[in-house]
């Protein structure tokens, strides 16, 4: 569904992915995992398009996506979660998941979504009048999800969905995006809680430095010496 | 002694400005909060506006209200050719090289207005009717347009509350990249922002020009208490904007009775310091 | 070498009043003494406007300065020698009452240019309602001295006097702008104008630097308004304070370039030159045509030339450079 082939990309001079192959079929869960800096956002953000590739190939269900503004490629169904949740903080939370579905074709079934956001996280209907800014850690991240399912997206990118979160939030949003998953999307999602998010998903990319260091199935992986020792904590 | 009718008056006229000026400070406060930039020349537009409607109605004979509509639509059209010649090359650059920019063109419209039709003040006579009110006079024109001027602010909440693209406007301002990964265009977004501001300053001509003259230096009156309304009244916060206004054209409008016009104007700007030092975020933002 | 040109440079100045011109002379000193008083107040504006303190209200200092002096010459026949004292005085009330709580109060960017504006605005206005003095928005003309020249009233019939004065006090603020890039201040303003918080956490006092900085800017100014004042005899609350000649004081320096020495110098002698150059090309038949050209001309060096034209002629070498350097690799 979604590949990277070679992708390098960066900031000005400074190049944070070197050649990063990668790829996610439809309706797997995958993770990226790797230290502060590995470039995992970076990763999240060529995909979406607010970092364009300087080379490599980068392509979603057959049609390239390399050239296209990140505004186009939501429409191609990629929804991105960005890093540290980014929801508009002045707007209330039906504004902000009304403007996820701020795609003409998401338009058109906005109240379907709509009922189905709320039902999926029960909380954001109960304060759909309330200034998004004034939630909660937890249920702004569930917003930020949210707002991207609104979307109607075929992909859903996760970035660090547990940061600042305290850890009996991180497992209630763990089961939280195993729910979506069971929804049937497709998701790749950045993490620090390795041990956590290798549970919920099917494969895993190491990426370190900007390269891809192993990659594997989630279980194998979790097995793995390397990453028990470095990441897992074990 | 001034009779205090005649401040009563004052009074009163400046809450009917204070409309006008409301409806002007809130389409160059969209423009700002959502990219930023300060038109320098947004009370210029105003002005081409205003010589549109007169030419309309005194040299071809349309309605009044034929002329504002005109006079809506060519703001707008204003409004989306100064972002994209002037604002759009300029979207990342110093703060400094915008303010030059619209300043520039300040200077070119005062000056090319003054090429094209002379220093001369032109009236648009209306033959409405003078109300009078406990031994007060009121101009029909000026009432009607303030009633117009709320009208469209109010039209302008429900478009920036209710729509997508008006919603969209006001998260762009918020976060633009986020934005992006709604699938909007931020720069269709902003040439929406600025048709919609530069609408507000054709309404707001059609409103003037009924009350006032024109003459190329419309603006070096207008514009200072506009930029000053705007920054008074807080960024995105239309209540805010019509209290300021309406402050602002009191002390204006009652101080040029009692003391002089330019006092009234010395008065509002003094005032206006002193705010940004005791409520930066706007006259009705809470302290942090 | 640097040292060769400099003097050459000089000796030109200073030898301009006797080149032969022919009937030119009296116009070319006229044209000349204006670049330097203009480059002189530019100047004093990028002190601040290096620091990413945006004023477009240097108008109230200049306003301020030469209304003093002439003022002051006119109803009490105080010397200017004298008024210049009062005037700097004034203009450093204005810069503290102005600066002080800005600083204070965390007032920047777009706001802080806005408060400046609205201050150049206070001054022409509280000069066009003081009109039974100040003459209103027709201006004031100097009360002329008795005599061809007057040294105590700075009145001077022949031209050269002020061009060599006007040289001195551009040779001033060089030296000014030089002290004050080569003080400690300096890295700490650059400091600051990049990120204030960075230079608070390396303990520098924020606020007094900026208001030092403010103050003498303002205080170069207002000497700037009064020489404009004697040299012209005429001030006018349009030309000297609100919005247009602020912005035309910014104009200058962002042409020439805010970062060096000369920028301010080069941008003046650019856009005067070119309001000359305007001016006498319309003359008074195309009434509004030569501003329309201005503005249109300052919109267009604004779009292509950004970094004003030292910047982007630096930066155009700096690419040529560049291109040789890669290409016998
Ligand atoms: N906007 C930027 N400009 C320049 N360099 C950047 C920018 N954003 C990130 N970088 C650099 O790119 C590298 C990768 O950053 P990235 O944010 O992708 O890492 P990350 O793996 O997401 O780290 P974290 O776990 O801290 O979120 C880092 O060295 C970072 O300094
Ligand atoms: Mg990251």
């Amino acid at each position: 569904m979604l590949e990277l082939r070679g992708v390098t990309a960066g900031y000005g001079q400074f190049t944070a992915l070197w050649g990063v192959s990668l790829r996610v079929s439809a309706g797997e869960a995958v993770a990226v995992v790797g230290p502060n800096g590995a470039g995992k956002t970076t990763l999240m953000r060529v995909i979406s398009g607010l970092v364009s590739p300087r080379e490599g190939d980068l392509t979603f269900e057959g049609q390239s996506l390399a050239r296209l503004p990140a505004h186009e490629i939501v429409a191609h169904g990629i929804a991105h979660v960005p890093e540290g949740r980014r929801i508009f903080p002045m707007l209330t939370v039906a504004d902000n998941l009304k403007m996820g579905a701020f795609l003409r074709s998401a338009r058109r079934g906005y109240r379907d979504s709509l009922e189905r956001v709320y039902t999926l996280f029960p909380a954001l209907a109960e304060r759909q009048k309330q200034r998004a800014g004034s939630l909660s850690g937890g249920e702004q991240q569930m917003l930020a999800i949210g707002r991207a399912l609104m979307s109607r997206p075929k992909i859903i990118l996760l970035d660090e969905p547990s940061m600042g979160l305290a850890p009996v939030m991180v497992l209630r949003l763990f089961d939280l995006i195993r729910r979506v998953r069971e929804e049937g999307y497709t998701i790749l999602v950045v993490e620090q809680n390795v041990r956590q998010i290798l549970k919920l998903v099917d494969r895993a990319y190491l990426l370190e430095v900007g390269r891809i260091k192993m990659e594997g199935r989630a279980d194998e992986l979790s097995e793995q010496d390397f990453v028990r020792k470095a990441y897992v904590g074990l | 002694m001034i009779d205090p009718i005649f401040i009563a008056e004052a009074a009163l006229n400046g809450i009917l400005l204070g409309g006008v000026m409301a409806l002007l400070a809130l389409g160059l406060n969209l423009i700002f909060g959502v990219l930023d930039i300060v038109w320098i020349a947004y009370v210029e537009l105003v002005m081409l506006c205003m010589y549109l409607v007169y030419f309309l109605v005194t040299g071809y004979g349309w309605p009044i209200w034929l002329g504002g509509l005109a006079s809506v639509a060519f703001g707008a059209v204003l409004g989306v050719a100064v972002h994209l010649l002037i604002i759009s090359p300029l979207l990342n650059s110093a703060a400094i090289n915008q303010f030059l920019a619209t300043g520039g063109l300040l200077f070119f419209l005062q000056s090319f207005a003054t090429f094209l039709w002379t220093t001369d003040h032109r009236t648009v006579r209306l033959n409405l009717p003078i109300i009078e009110v406990a031994g007060m006079f009121l101009s029909f024109a000026r009432l009607i347009a303030f009633v117009v001027a709320i009208l469209a602010m109010i039209g302008l909440y429900l478009f920036l509350r209710h729509t997508f693209i008006g919603t969209a406007i006001r998260a762009v301002s918020q976060d633009r990249d986020a934005m992006r990964l709604m699938g909007a265009n931020p720069q269709r977004v902003y040439v929406v922002t600025s048709a919609v501001g530069g609408a507000m300053a054709g309404l707001a001509g059609a409103l003037l020009i009924i009350q006032y003259s024109v003459h190329p230096y419309f603006g070096a009156a207008f514009g200072p208490l506009t930029f000053m309304i705007c920054v008074l009244g807080g960024l995105g916060n239309m209540v805010g904007a019509v209290v300021a206004a309406v402050i602002m054209s009191e002390i204006i409008s009652v101080g040029g009775v009692m003391m002089s016009t330019e006092m009234g104007y010395v008065i509002a700007f003094v005032l206006f310091i002193v705010m940004m030092f005791a409520r930066p975020g706007g006259i009705l933002a809470k302290r942090e | 070498m640097a040292r060769l040109t400099a003097a050459a440079v000089l000796a030109i100045i200073a030898a301009a009043p006797f080149l032969p011109m022919g009937g030119m002379r009296q116009y070319a000193l006229h044209v000349l003494v204006q670049i330097f008083i203009w480059s002189f107040i530019g100047g004093a504006w990028s002190l601040m406007g290096r620091f990413g303190l945006i004023s477009l209200g240097h108008g109230a200092f200049l306003g301020a300065g030469a209304y003093t002096t002439t003022l002051l010459w006119n109803f009490w026949g105080l010397t200017p020698w004298l008024g210049v004292l009062v005037a700097v005085a004034g203009a450093v009330v204005i810069g503290l009452v102005l600066g002080y709580p800005c600083f204070r109060f965390r007032v920047v960017g777009h706001y802080f240019a806005l408060v400046t504006l609205a201050v150049g605005e206070v001054v022409r206005l509280l000069v066009i309602a003081e009109r039974d003095w100040t003459g209103g928005s027709l201006g004031v003309t100097l009360k002329a001295s008795a005599g061809e020249a007057s040294l105590a009233a700075i009145q001077f019939a022949d031209k050269r006097v002020f061009y060599y004065a006007s040289v001195v006090v551009w040779l001033g603020g060089l030296w000014v702008w030089r002290r004050v890039d080569r003080s400690m201040a300096r890295s700490a303003l650059e400091a600051i104008g990049e990120d204030e918080t960075a230079a608070a956490s390396v303990g520098i006092h924020v606020t007094r630097f900026k208001l030092a900085i403010t103050v003498l800017s303002a205080a170069l100014t207002a000497v700037g308004g009064v020489l404009y004042a004697q040299y012209f005899t005429y001030v006018n609350p349009d030309t000297l304070s609100g919005i247009g000649v602020s912005l035309r004081i910014v104009f200058a320096v962002v042409l020439g370039g805010m970062y060096s020495l000369l920028g301010p110098t080069v941008g003046s002698a650019l856009t005067i030159a070119l309001s000359e150059y305007l001016r006498v090309l319309f003359g008074l038949k195309f009434i509004g045509m030569a501003e329309t050209i201005y503005g249109l001309v300052l919109i267009l060096c604004i779009i292509f030339l950004p970094a004003g034209i030292y910047g982007s002629l630096r930066a155009a070498i700096a690419r040529r450079m560049a291109r040789r350097r890669a290409a016998p690799a």
